[in-house]
Parts: C-alpha cells; sequence; structure tokens
C-alpha cells in the first residue's frame, strides 16, 4: 500500500502559523506542540530589490496525517486551515511526481 | 495562470450534505459564520463543535462557505480559549468601591437594567438627552444596535470615541460616498460561489497593496490570504508600505514610501497615466466628471517633486503607474494606512481617482461596487430615523467639521473629549461604552481620554473582560457574549449567513439584546421587539427570509452584477445610468466637497510633524514614528489573555533597523523608551531590518490583563501605550489623524526605571 504525505509549497507559506494552531487544536497537544512548527528565515537582502524573506512548515513526530480525519472523508487539519492553501496531501509517489519541475517545493513522509 | 490549489483536491466532503446542525462522534457541529467580538472584520464560515454539556471545544473553518474556503486564521482557532476563558465576565456587575478600586458586586440583569434607565433618565431630564453619549470602537457587531440606541433615546451623540479624527475606515467610506456614492472593496472573486474559476472573472493582472498588509490585519471585511491566491494565479504586485511585509518582500514593486505622503504619491502616479496616456480615455468620457481639473492639479505633481516628498525612487514611481495601468484589470487594494494621516481625505480622493481613470472600477478583478448583501440590513446604520432634527444638530463636531455634517452619522470623538473637559458647548454626563477600550486601544492621547472618562458622573461598559476601561471608569459592567453565545446574522459585503448560539457562559447576552434590553426601558415605542430574534427578523427582511429560514439556508452568496453604473443599478431615484452623484458620474473634481467648502480636488499636504513640518523636532526627535502594524495574534487590544495566541508575541515590540539600534546601543529584546514631546511609553526592541533606519515602528493596543487591575496600574495600561505620543489632531474635513507619521526618539531603559 502507498504511503502518504505532505507537499509543501513553501514559497507562499506566510507564517500565518494556522497549521501549527489547527492540529494542536485537533489533538490537544500542550501549549506548543504541535504536528506542523514554522521557521522564519530572513529577511535578508539578496540581491537589487531582491529579498529573501521565507516561512518554511516542517513535520514533527506528533503528526498522524490526520489518519482518523481523513477516514472520514475530511482533509488533515493543516491542509483545510492553512491559510495560503500551500499543503497538498496525498500519495507520496503523487506528490514526488508533481514536486518535478517546481521551486521552493518540500515533501514530507510519515 | 493555472494553479493546483491544495483545496481543489476531490475528496469527498463530508459536509456536503449536512443540514446547518449536525451530531458527530459525540459532539455536535454547528455551522454558520462569525463577527468579533472577539475577532475581526473578517466573516469567515466556521464549524463550532460543541460537547454534551454545550461547552465549545472546538472550531475550524467550513470548507463549503465560499468566503475562506474552509481555512481559519489562528485567532477563530483559538476561539474556545477566549469563550472559555477563567477571566470572563459572567454576570453584571455595579461598582462596590470607588472608581479605579476594581470592587464589585454582582447584580441581575433586571437591576443593571432599571439602574441604567433610572440614570440616563434622569439626566436626561436635568441636561438634556445629549449629555449622554453612546460609544463603540472599531466595528465589531454593534454600530446599528447601538446607535438606535442612542438616537432612539434621543443623543446625537454616537461616536467611536478616543479614534481621534475617526481615522479608520471611515475616511475612505465617506470620500467614497461623496465622489461615487457608493462603496468599491477589491474584487478576488468573492461574489462567485467557484471563486477564481469562474468564467465571469478575470485575475487581476495587478494588485496595487496600499497601505495595508492583509496577511495579519484581515481588514475592510476581506480574507487577508485571497492576495496570495491573486498571486499563485499570475497576478504581479506593487506593494506601498514603509515597512519590509511579506508581501512587500514578494512584490515586483515595493515602494518603500514616508508615511503620510500617500497623497503625492498618488498625484504622481496620476500625472504619469494623463502624460503617458495610459488612461481610459472611454471610461473617462463616460462615466467620469472632472478630468481636466484633475490633469491640471496633478501636473503641479512631477515625479522629481513627488520623489523628493515620498523617499521612493523616480524610477520606481514610474513603474508602478505604468504597471498599474497597463495591467488590465487591475485592483487597488487599500488599508487603514490610508486613513491614518491627518489630511487623509485627500488621499482616498486621489487613490479613488486612480480606479476610475484607469477604468477599474466594477469590472471583474478590479474594485467592484457593493451593494446591501442580499437585502440584509444593519451594518450600514438603523434607527436613523427615530432621532429629531432639532436634536441631531446639537451631535458634538457638527458646526466644526463639514464631513462630519454632511457625511455619516457620528460625532466628532475629538470635540467629544474638548466638550467633556470643558463642558462646552454643553455638559456631557454620562457614556454608554460598548465593545470599546479606548484608553488601551485605538484612543489617541490617552491620558487625556483618560481625563474626559474621569469626569463623568455615570459609565456603562460593555464587555467580554474587565480591561482597564471597565476598571478605570464603570459604574456599571454588563458581559457580553463572544459569537459563539449567541444568535446573529453576519451580512459581510458578499454574503449574509446566521451566526448561531451554540453555548453559554454565565449570563452574558449578545451586544443587539443588551441594546434591545435598554432600549426598551428607556424607549420601549422604539424597541417593539420581543426577542432578539425579532431584531435578526426585522434586518433580515430585504431578503425575503425570516432568521430561522436564513438559518436553514446558509451561506446567501449576493448576486452581484458588474458595471453597475452602465446597468442603472446605482441612480435609486431615477434608474438611469451613472453613478448616484450630483452630476451623475465620477466626481473626481468633488461637486459635494466644493459644496463643503473642502478642496474639490486631491491635493496633499505635509504630516503635521516631521522633517517638513518641523525641522526643528528632527534633531532631538530623529526618527519617524509609525504604529498600529497588525500581528496574526491579536485584534487590536484583545486576546491578550490567551496563553497560545500571547506566546506567538509575548510583548509590545518596536522595530528598529540593525544601524538604529546600533548607534543607540540598543540589542535586540532591550526595554526601550520611545519618547516625543507629547509622553513617552517603552516597549521591547525588536532589531530588524523590516524598517528602514529613519523609521521605527511600535506595537499598538498594549495592555497586560495578567497585571494588577487597581488603579493607578490598571493592568500596566500607560506602561507600552504608543498613543501617548499621538495627539488628537484631525484634518479640516473631520477626518483623519496622524496614527502612522509622529516623530520620536528611543533610548534604552535604565535599570530601576521599570
Amino acid at each position: 500500500m502507498s504511503r502518504n504525505g505532505l507537499l509543501i509549497d513553501y514559497h507562499y507559506c506566510t507564517g500565518c502559523l494556522s497549521c501549527d494552531f489547527a492540529c494542536n487544536q485537533e489533538f490537544g497537544f500542550p501549549l506548543g506542540q504541535s504536528g506542523m512548527k514554522v521557521a522564519q528565515h530572513g529577511p535578508w537582502l539578496i540581491g537589487e530589490d531582491k529579498w529573501e524573506y521565507l516561512f518554511v512548515p516542517a513535520v514533527t513526530e506528533l503528526c498522524t496525517l490526520c489518519s482518523k480525519r481523513v477516514k472520514s472523508g475530511k482533509l488533515p487539519t493543516c491542509v483545510q486551515h492553512c491559510q495560503a492553501a500551500v499543503i497538498t496531501y496525498g500519495p507520496l509517489e503523487e506528490l514526488a511526481k508533481r514536486m518535478v519541475g517546481k521551486t521552493k517545493h518540500v515533501l514530507f513522509s510519515r | 495562470m493555472e494553479y493546483e490549489d491544495a483545496f481543489e483536491e476531490e475528496l469527498p466532503w463530508i459536509y456536503e450534505k449536512k443540514p446547518w446542525r449536525w451530531e458527530e462522534d459525540g459532539l455536535t457541529v454547528t455551522r454558520g459564520s462569525s463577527f468579533t467580538g472577539p475577532g475581526c472584520h473578517n466573516g469567515c464560515g466556521v464549524l463550532l463543535y460543541t460537547d454534551k454539556d454545550n461547552k465549545l471545544v472546538k472550531v475550524e473553518g467550513d470548507p463549503l462557505n465560499n468566503y475562506n474556503e474552509g481555512r481559519l486564521c489562528i485567532r477563530c482557532l483559538a476561539l474556545k480559549d477566549v469563550v472559555n476563558h477563567p477571566d470572563r465576565l459572567h454576570y453584571p456587575l455595579k461598582r462596590a468601591g470607588a472608581r479605579g478600586e476594581n470592587k464589585w458586586e454582582r447584580i441581575s440583569w433586571d437591576e443593571a437594567v432599571e439602574t441604567i434607565a433610572a440614570k440616563f433618565n434622569k439626566i436626561k431630564a436635568e441636561h438634556g438627552a445629549e449629555a449622554v453619549v453612546f460609544a463603540q470602537g472599531t466595528g465589531r457587531d454593534i454600530a446599528p444596535y447601538i446607535m438606535r440606541l442612542a438616537f432612539s433615546f434621543g443623543s446625537p451623540n454616537y461616536v467611536c470615541y478616543g479614534l481621534a479624527g475617526n481615522a479608520c475606515m471611515i475616511p475612505r467610506l465617506s470620500v467614497q460616498m461623496a465622489t461615487l456614492a457608493c462603496i468599491t472593496m477589491p474584487d478576488y472573486s468573492q461574489y462567485f460561489p467557484d471563486r477564481y474559476d469562474d468564467e465571469e472573472y478575470s485575475v487581476p493582472e495587478c494588485v496595487v497593496i496600499w497601505g495595508t498588509n492583509p496577511l495579519a490585519s484581515n481588514s475592510d471585511g476581506n480574507f487577508g490570504h485571497w492576495t496570495v491566491d491573486a498571486m499563485k494565479r499570475g497576478s504581479r504586485l506593487v506593494v506601498i508600505d514603509p515597512r519590509l511585509t511579506w508581501l512587500a518582500a514578494k512584490a515586483d514593486l515595493w515602494l518603500q514610501v514616508r508615511p503620510g505622503t500617500d497623497a503625492a504619491l498618488a498625484l504622481g502616479m496620476i500625472n504619469i497615466i494623463i502624460q503617458e496616456n495610459l488612461f481610459d480615455r472611454e471610461f473617462v468620457e463616460l462615466w467620469s466628471y472632472g478630468f481636466d481639473a484633475l490633469a491640471e492639479r496633478a501636473a503641479e505633481y512631477p515625479v522629481e517633486k513627488v520623489s523628493a516628498i515620498t523617499w521612493v525612487p523616480q524610477e520606481k514611481i514610474v513603474q508602478a503607474a505604468r504597471l498599474y495601468a497597463q495591467s488590465k484589470p487591475a485592483m487597488i487594494h487599500w488599508g487603514l494606512a490610508v486613513d491614518m494621516t491627518k489630511e487623509s481625505v485627500p488621499i482616498t480622493h486621489g487613490i479613488n481617482a486612480l480606479m476610475t481613470i484607469t477604468g477599474n472600477l466594477d469590472v471583474p478583478g478590479g474594485n467592484v461596487i457593493t451593494e446591501l448583501p442580499c437585502g440584509v440590513a444593519g451594518y450600514y446604520g438603523w434607527g436613523f430615523d427615530l432621532i429629531n432634527r432639532e436634536q441631531f444638530e446639537k451631535r458634538i463636531g457638527m458646526g466644526k467639521y463639514p464631513m462630519i455634517r454632511y457625511g455619516i452619522p457620528l460625532a466628532s470623538p475629538d470635540e467629544m473629549v474638548e466638550a467633556i473637559l470643558t463642558d462646552k458647548p454643553y455638559p456631557i454626563r454620562a457614556m454608554w461604552i460598548q465593545a470599546n477600550n479606548p484608553i488601551a486601544c485605538m484612543g489617541a492621547d490617552p491620558k487625556r481620554t483618560y481625563e474626559s472618562l474621569s469626569k463623568l458622573e455615570f459609565v456603562v461598559v460593555v464587555d467580554l473582560f474587565h480591561t482597564p476601561t471597565t476598571v478605570a471608569f464603570a459604574d456599571i459592567v454588563l458581559p457580553a457574549a463572544a459569537f459563539p453565545e449567541r444568535n446573529g446574522i453576519r451580512a459581510v459585503f458578499y454574503y449574509a449567513q446566521s451566526m448561531n448560539q451554540v453555548t453559554q457562559i454565565g449570563e452574558t447576552k449578545g451586544d443587539a439584546e443588551i441594546c434591545r434590553l435598554v432600549g426598551k426601558a428607556l424607549n420601549p415605542d422604539a424597541w417593539p421587539f420581543e426577542s432578539e430574534e425579532e431584531i435578526w427578523d426585522s434586518l433580515a427582511q430585504g431578503s425575503g427570509l425570516t432568521f430561522k429560514e436564513l438559518q436553514e439556508h446558509g451561506q446567501m452568496i449576493h448576486p452581484n452584477i458588474y458595471r453597475k453604473y452602465a446597468e442603472g443599478r446605482l441612480r435609486m431615484e431615477d434608474d438611469q445610468p451613472g453613478f448616484n452623484t450630483p452630476t451623475g458620474r465620477v466626481e473626481m473634481y468633488s461637486t459635494r466637497m466644493e459644496e463643503f467648502g473642502l478642496d474639490p480636488l486631491p491635493y496633499y499636504e505635509e504630516p503635521p510633524t516631521g522633517p517638513v513640518s518641523t525641522p526643528e523636532l528632527m534633531g532631538e526627535y530623529p526618527l519617524i514614528l509609525t504604529t498600529g502594524g497588525r500581528e496574526q495574534a491579536f485584534f487590536h487590544s484583545e486576546h491578550r489573555q490567551v496563553a497560545s495566541l500571547r506566546a506567538t508575541h509575548p510583548l509590545p515590540e518596536v522595530q528598529i533597523h540593525p544601524e538604529t539600534a546600533k548607534g543607540h546601543g540598543i540589542e535586540a529584546g532591550d526595554w526601550v523608551w520611545i519618547e516625543n514631546p507629547l509622553g513617552r511609553c517603552r516597549q521591547k526592541a525588536s532589531v530588524t531590518n523590516v524598517v528602514p533606519p529613519w523609521l521605527v515602528h511600535a506595537d499598538h493596543g498594549w495592555w497586560f490583563p495578567e497585571e494588577e487591575a487597581a488603579e493607578p496600574h490598571l493592568f500596566g495600561v500607560f506602561t507600552s501605550n504608543v498613543n501617548q505620543l499621538i495627539p488628537y489632531n484631525c484634518g479640516r474635513s473631520g477626518f483623519g489623524n496622524s496614527y502612522k507619521s509622529a516623530v520620536c526618539r528611543v533610548y534604552k531603559v535604565k535599570e530601576g526605571e521599570m
């Protein structure tokens, strides 16, 4: 059986933390813990009028890919609540194919 | 450009066939809309999960609501922690000690209402109804009810107390009403159930973000991340902001404008667009008025001059003007900063002229003209017919400010402070404060605001929590319901939907219900509603549905049509094509403003303090101070009690450029004083290149619910309140105040000063 994962288009991640909070709420984790945490990099001036200002989510050990939600027909809570709509859930092989030719994407397996 | 959004994945939505309320895994799920408090000006579709004891245990976005499409920000994801917070006000309270002692006695709703009615009526008999002021803060779901309460009592003094120059959206609304006779909003496809994919919709080729950070502020009723949706679909971005927001970093063009100079920028762009013949000649000729006069005025703003005023390089101004004018369609998404200059009216006027000359008004992907959403009244005023002309003429500020006189029926907050302190033109004795925390939040010169409120003989405050305002002034405190504790209707510009009560906290009541109870005691004829639901039925009438039917119906999207001016949808009296202005056209030369004694054309005036207006101050106060940028975690002064939200931004921060910080011996995390001749406050230094070396940005709305409530500390309300550096000083129209263009110096807090 193929395993599922999360593909993130982090070029458009705005660091809004909805993934972190939605996951924390879904599982009732202690304050500050979550299946997804977002790191900030920059802003750095990296060329004339060119800035790097990045937010990159990472999947932690607490992530279950919301197996119970998915079974009932819902999306993982981070995927649904992501305000920038940058998280895609699906089989790893398919997500890996979708990544090809794209920049600033990251694929997480669980 | 095609963009595959995550939610477009085909998943069997289990929500699809559900009614508005259903059972799921031992919990009850209720679908509805949302509207602060707590929260913001959005109206996101939410699913509220309650347990068998009707306790709110989880909140999710509603994937079926086209407004947010299942998405939700952290404030609603943490909503249960606000609703169930142990510090919530549960019962009506009356003051048991002296004002400021924070001693209270629980009373019944009946006693509270009787006490308030008796006191208000006594003051009315002695001084006239105008001696009682009805004050709201920002537009929580409150405006229609508090306005009806004020006017049915006979007081013309309905006011956003503390908000100097009414400097938040009201300038934009008023200028649009004067020049277009309607309100526009950026068109991110929110009128279409299938959003961006709808054939009638066009994704804007260019989005101009002007004076807003929508990702955090979600201002004006627009879901902030719609801008990201547009970027993904190929919109090019121009960001006009003195700070490097995330959007500015990703923009095709970032114009790092000097705060308060936006009118010069708008005029400069108009000039370039006209000079280079990039304007929409057909639209201008058919639908606008005053083009030649505008062109002549704009010619006074050549790009060299505009660059010198705004500190934006010439080539960027030219590029921005060209990109906006040559993109079809193009949208301007403006925000609060446009209102937060003393002379804010000409900024809005100028930006409106940009939308007009480029033909982007009411076209798909441009700036769409809004209507009453699905016929649901309310947000636009309710009860105006209940006050007689003689009383209305007594409205504070009416004599001094033309746009207060002829514009919206609000009193002037600036003049109200003065009136309370001086008893002129007549004494003010009491205030009803609902959804407003003026000394902690947007109130300018908070110590003067404090002094004014202390002078009143009777004050009622309605809120979710005790605040510095309840403790310092209230004689009676009434506990307001958060939106999951009440029914209601959210009629954001684009849709209407019910808000549904799912839980009860103590004896809290909704803001409308509180107004109904007090209104009925003061003037029963004006409040014939036997229940809160009758209010909703009354407001929903235009939709053809009762409240219960609307509840069953779910989200009702307004059937928008574009180019309403061509369809005869804007002129109510004759149904002719055109705009509902005196000339029937969009008035870039405003006949109404001329009538008000104001300049009929956009113009630029320097902010009252700064390197040009007050060079003598710049030696001692060399930095430009801008305030009020939003954080995801907070809506104004709300949410400081909620641990998860507070953890994302634990303390008030002032952003200082690394060079400036180094020059002052300031390191990241140091407490620093921010000071100017008016006052000072202290915040933690965030050393960051988000601001240029000549600018600092300070948080607003800070108080510390975890600290001592009683006087003199008042939850530390004067510790970090940056408005201590901002005076009441509004523009000649009566609108606008320079919250975002003061001057200051910063220096380290010494040991022992904390």
